[in-house]
């Protein structure tokens, strides 16, 4: 079954001819039919485009001039994209209709790459959630307990690949919203350090935490499609000059004398005992590798997380102020005024959390509060940054669990601090800066996935793939798929 | 130091500076929740941050410029395409009321 | 105003950058497009964009701040500036605040009392917002329309310390500034068209206070003229106020050049919040000590500098000076011709009058587009002092060369405006002319000194005016006596 098969193996039968790139997406979209009714991961299929894509890359494996490794491969791209001619939501009401006349970076190199876009995926409003229930549209349901949430805020990025609905997809994190879907839903799923990857056409949420990374079935998948989108884009200033290595080459190196950390803070009371248990037996899986183990210690975890919820809001409100009815998305007709007009615009087009965290974000940017909060929460951040440096002077990676839960049920997390606490392990690293990866490590009793996190040095996703693979060879977690009818 | 605790006041303050119509309902459960999250937040006073610098990019980077060469502009249908109220080749706005100027004025 | 109060005056000023494209994307700069035609999703505030900056921009800011002798803050950084309204793509303007480009400059300017100088508080490099269009009057008018394609033109402020005390220092101020904006060519320094901009902060105290009266904006004010007049009227309607014991409210004014009043905007006193924060899409900039160094060192040379030179180099007069450094252009199309001359106070005559009766001193495009070149000016003085040619006949040649292009020596030989200084020929005319105007002969010789100009008129007549004033003049004060 072509929708079984991962981005590699689809790679291998497009050359030997034994499948086109148009037999897959039609497998992909055909399951998406069936299918998607009870995931929901889709906001907007493309389906016409993908077959004039994939017809396009099967002329190119005729004339067996393929463009590499992704060229004819179905993917998947959250709503946060802007995608040319494509409407692009960001999970709001208040950008329905929006088509942009241009493409996202990221979404150019992949086009570029021959890659066939399948549809835009579900997400938490802006980015901002825990569970793709803030998302204004619907909510994505976990493929491994359709009662359950797939994480968020990438949910329909994660639960896309899991349940076989793309090959791969993309996704982003600010404080965890690859690694902890990624961990709900049991794929891989990968953010890289920032500047790693181009931020320009991405819709911006928080500027300085905010990355585009990969969702993958595995490890090998996920770097390949970090390679196709990682490097120095013009258009982003903060976009890294540094070069893109072959994330692909030494994946296979084996972990032997990889110092690895294991975190203190990251093994508190309120972890789930069943994700402490495989996360620890992780850790001895890949010390019988040869990786060496160590504690490190990272003291001011539990202040990334009010340090976060400072930074990110005060950006957002910053970056969300664009939304008013101008030139773009929703206008709430029968105004009185301009500010009626922005106010009542936004006030209906704004989801309700997204309306808290630019409250926030504005009350904290505010006359006479700006020291006490925006100010005080960077030097905070310099602090878990030091806590990283000083550890990985020490280690090459640290390992620690991606959530302190597994999936929890729908409408199960409402009062907002609650949820927040999802992303505690996450958000210190967005912070840092540093890259991170979740991946399966295992399943609870009742079959929920339980993610692993590594997380590296700055600019050595490398490092963390090799980990990762190392890991994965070891352990049978991604042959097992969820159950899901067609 | 401010005083987290956030009053209605306030609440009506900030949703003004943030341009948001808030019902009677949302702005009661707005100012609980984010006093509760403010609270939260307070924790960070704990911390000494004496010395210790503000990491605005986690990565540094600096001199980061373009050379002065155009680039094509999009064309006018394009800009206008997503325009909620178009009005030929502007966008087209309601009365501007004297408050809203005013910010505007003292640029 | 009977002296009992001082002014205190600020300047700021917004310059539009000549660069070739805005300060964070690369539409182009160029003024007059059609509507929305020069954007493009990063300067029309898109989803998803993200501004790079302009290096240009940020050379020509460290120009200007090294000519108004500001200190370079090498590290600087941009900064947003939060408020919403229609003409701002993103409802916040990209802007510098706690970390701008230079600081604590100066201008030195010349009053009716001597020389002053005037401190400069910061410079900093912002993005300019859209124009927005109405029906009538922003209050009444039921919507109104924006064009983007003004936003993101790079701007630069420039922010005065309130050291100005009367209205014509504050234009003299704002003059200087110009001049070396546009001499840096930074600026095409336009104020009509609104490439240039001033705002002023006014308030009075009484005389010999130290502390500082309550200040009161003033704005719209978009010409030298209109800011002095502006800023007389401000200071009259604050003195009597404060002869009358009112209060003087904290304000923004605008000037309205029509009624010759100012108009208060009567927004509320609240300070503005605009949540300004570190722009977190751009890295800092910390300027490297050579780039600085490089820029400095191809300054030109400034106007106060240059208005100096040419009095010393070339015996220039001080009003003379000042008009012929009124614009780079024309300086240098001064110096130009008076390179190519012996007689640089010849050239500073024809070019401070002829030159200028047909170009604007401060159009700078118009000197350019000059048809007479310098050079070609030079070779026409040439040929009066040579005697080729009269002074006044070279007038005429000088209207046919703006016409035509045409050197002078091309224009002369064609149409024979040879001088005619043969005395052979002139003795014949000279004789009839005396022949026919016997009576006038008569009152010269009874002592009517002023009948020599008549004849001299007729002898200019009967040779169509290309006979040699002098040897005209000779020619009768020898033969007169002997009539």
């Amino acid at each position: 079954m072509l929708t079984r098969l991962t981005v590699h193996e689809l790679g291998a039968r497009f050359r030997s001819g034994e499948a086109t790139p148009t037999e897959a997406a039609r497998a992909y979209l055909d399951r998406m039919g069936a299918l998607d009714p009870k995931v929901k991961a889709y906001l907007t299929p493309t389906a016409d485009h993908a077959l004039a894509q994939a017809a396009e890359a099967d002329a190119r494996f005729r004339s067996r001039a393929p463009r590499g490794l992704l060229d004819g491969v179905p993917v998947g791209l959250k709503d946060v994209f802007c995608t040319r001619g494509v409407e692009t939501t960001c999970g709001s009401q208040i950008l329905r209709g929006f088509r942009p006349p241009y493409d996202a970076t990221v979404v150019a190199r992949l086009r570029a790459a021959g890659a066939v876009i399948l549809g835009k995926l579900n997400m938490d409003e802006f980015a901002m959630g825990s569970s793709t229930e803030n998302s204004a549209f619907f909510t994505t349901r976990n493929p491994w307990d359709l009662s359950r949430v797939p994480g968020g805020s990438s949910g329909g990025s994660a639960a896309a690949v899991a349940a076989d609905l793309a090959a791969a997809t993309l996704g982003t994190d600010t404080g965890g919203s690859i690694r902890q879907p990624a961990a709900f839903c049991g794929t891989v799923g990968l953010k890289p350090t920032y500047g790693r990857v181009s931020r320009y056409g991405l819709i911006a949420f928080a500027s300085s935490l905010d990355q585009v990374g990969p969702f993958g079935k595995d490890v090998a998948d996920t770097a390949l499609v970090l390679q196709a989108i990682a490097g120095h884009d013009p258009l982003d200033a903060t976009s890294a000059a540094i070069p893109v290595p072959d994330y692909t080459a030494g994946l296979s190196a084996g972990v032997k004398d990889l110092k690895v950390g294991i975190p203190d803070e990251y093994f508190i009371d309120g972890l789930d005992p069943e994700v402490e248990a495989a996360v620890r037996a992780a850790i001895a899986t890949l010390e019988r590798l040869g990786a060496k183990t160590e504690r490190v210690s990272l003291p001011h975890t539990e202040y990334g997380l009010a340090a976060y919820y400072v930074i990110a809001p005060a950006e957002a409100s910053s970056n969300l102020a664009r939304y008013d009815g101008v030139k773009y998305g929703l206008r709430v007709p029968g105004a009185r005024d301009l500010i009626d007009m922005y106010s009542r615009t936004r006030g209906a087009g704004f989801g309700a959390e997204v309306k808290r965290r630019v409250m926030l974000g504005t009350y904290a940017l505010s006359a006479g509060y700006y020291d006490a909060y925006y100010g005080k929460a960077q030097r905070v951040r310099t602090l878990v940054l030091r806590d990283f440096q000083r550890a990985f002077e020490r280690v090459d990676v640290i390992v620690a669990p991606t959530t302190p839960s597994v999936a929890f049920k729908l409408g199960e997390r409402e009062d907002p601090l609650q949820m927040y606490l999802n992303d505690v392990f996450t958000i210190p690293v967005n912070l840092a800066g540093l890259p991170g990866l979740s991946m399966p490590a295992g399943f609870t009793q009742s079959g929920l996935p339980i993610g692993l996190q590594i997380i590296g040095k700055a600019f050595d996703e490398a490092t963390i793939l090799r980990a990762a693979r190392a890991y994965e060879a070891a352990t049978p977690w991604r042959e097992r798929k969820p159950e899901l009818a067609v | 130091m401010a005083e987290p605790k956030i009053s209605m006041k306030d609440v009506d303050h900030v949703a003004r500076l943030s341009r948001l119509t808030l019902t009677d309902a949302e702005k009661e459960r707005m100012r609980r929740e984010l006093d509760g999250i403010l609270t939260y937040i307070d924790k960070l006073r704990a911390l000494d941050t004496e010395g210790v610098p503000p990491t605005s990019h986690a990565v540094p980077m600096k001199n980061v410029m373009r050379d002065d060469e155009p680039r094509p502009s999009f064309a006018q249908d394009d800009m206008l395409a997503n325009a909620p109220d178009g009005s030929g080749e502007f966008f087209r706005v309601p009365r501007i009321i004297e408050e809203s100027a005013g910010e505007a004025r003292d640029r | 105003m009977s002296g009992a109060y001082e002014a205190v005056i600020g300047l700021e000023v917004h310059a539009q950058l000549r660069t070739r494209t805005k300060m964070f994307c690369g539409c182009s700069t160029a003024f007059g497009a059609r509507p929305n035609t020069q954007t493009c999703p990063i300067c029309q505030g898109m989803p998803g964009t993200l501004p790079v900056i302009n290096r240009r921009a940020i050379e020509f800011g460290i120009k200007t701040s090294l000519a108004i002798n500001c200190t370079v803050n090498a590290d600087n950084r941009f900064a947003r500036k939060h408020y919403y309204y229609p003409d701002m793509p993103k409802n916040y303007q990209i802007s510098q605040y706690e970390e701008p480009l230079a600081e604590h400059g100066h201008l030195d300017i010349d009053t009716a009392d001597g020389a002053r100088r005037i401190g400069i508080q910061r410079l900093h490099l912002e993005e300019d917002v859209g124009k927005l269009l109405h029906e009538g009057s922003l209050e009444t008018a039921a919507s109104s329309q924006v064009d983007f394609n003004r936003a993101g033109v790079p701007l630069m402020e420039i922010v005065s310390k309130p050291d100005l005390r009367t209205s014509e220092e504050a234009a003299a101020y704002l003059k200087a500034l110009r001049a070396i904006l546009v001499y840096l060519d930074v600026c095409d320094g336009n104020m009509e068209e609104g490439s240039l901009r001033c705002d002023a902060n006014i308030s009075l105290r009484p005389a010999g206070a130290k502390e500082f009266g309550t200040k009161v904006e003033i704005k719209n004010m978009n010409s030298f003229k209109n800011v002095q007049h502006a800023l007389d009227y401000e200071i009259g309607r604050q003195a009597r106020a404060l002869d009358a014991g009112l209060r003087i409210v904290q304000e923004t004014r605008l000037w309205d050049p029509d009624r010759g009043h100012t108009v208060s905007m009567r927004s509320k006193e609240f300070a503005h919040d605009y949540r300004y924060f570190p722009e977190p899409d751009l890295p800092p900039l910390d300027l490297p000590p050579d780039w600085i160094a490089q820029i400095r060192a191809t300054l030109p040379e400034l106007p106060a500098a240059r208005r100096q030179r040419f009095m010393t180099a070339y015996a220039l007069s001080p009003y003379d000076a000042e008009v012929a450094t009124s614009s780079k252009a024309l300086a240098d199309y001064f110096e130009a011709a008076a390179k190519g001359s012996a007689n640089p106070k010849t050239v500073a005559n024809w070019v401070l009058n002829e030159v200028l009766r047909v170009v604007p001193p401060d159009d700078e495009k118009a000197i350019a587009a000059c048809p007479v070149k310098p050079a070609q000016l030079a070779g026409l003085i040439r040929l009066i002092e040579d005697g080729t040619t009269s002074g006044r006949m070279a007038k005429d040649v000088f209207e046919k060369m703006f016409q035509t292009g045409e050197d002078a020596s091309t224009i002369v030989s064609r149409e024979g405006l040879t001088q005619v200084a043969d005395r052979s020929e002139l003795i014949l005319v000279v004789d009839n002319v005396l022949t026919a105007h016997a009576k006038v002969v008569e009152d010269y010789k009874a002592g009517k000194k002023a009948a020599l100009g008549f004849l001299v008129g007729q002898v200019m007549k009967s040779t169509s005016g290309k006979a040699s004033p002098a040897v005209v003049n000779a020619l009768l004060l020898e033969k007169l006596p002997k009539v």
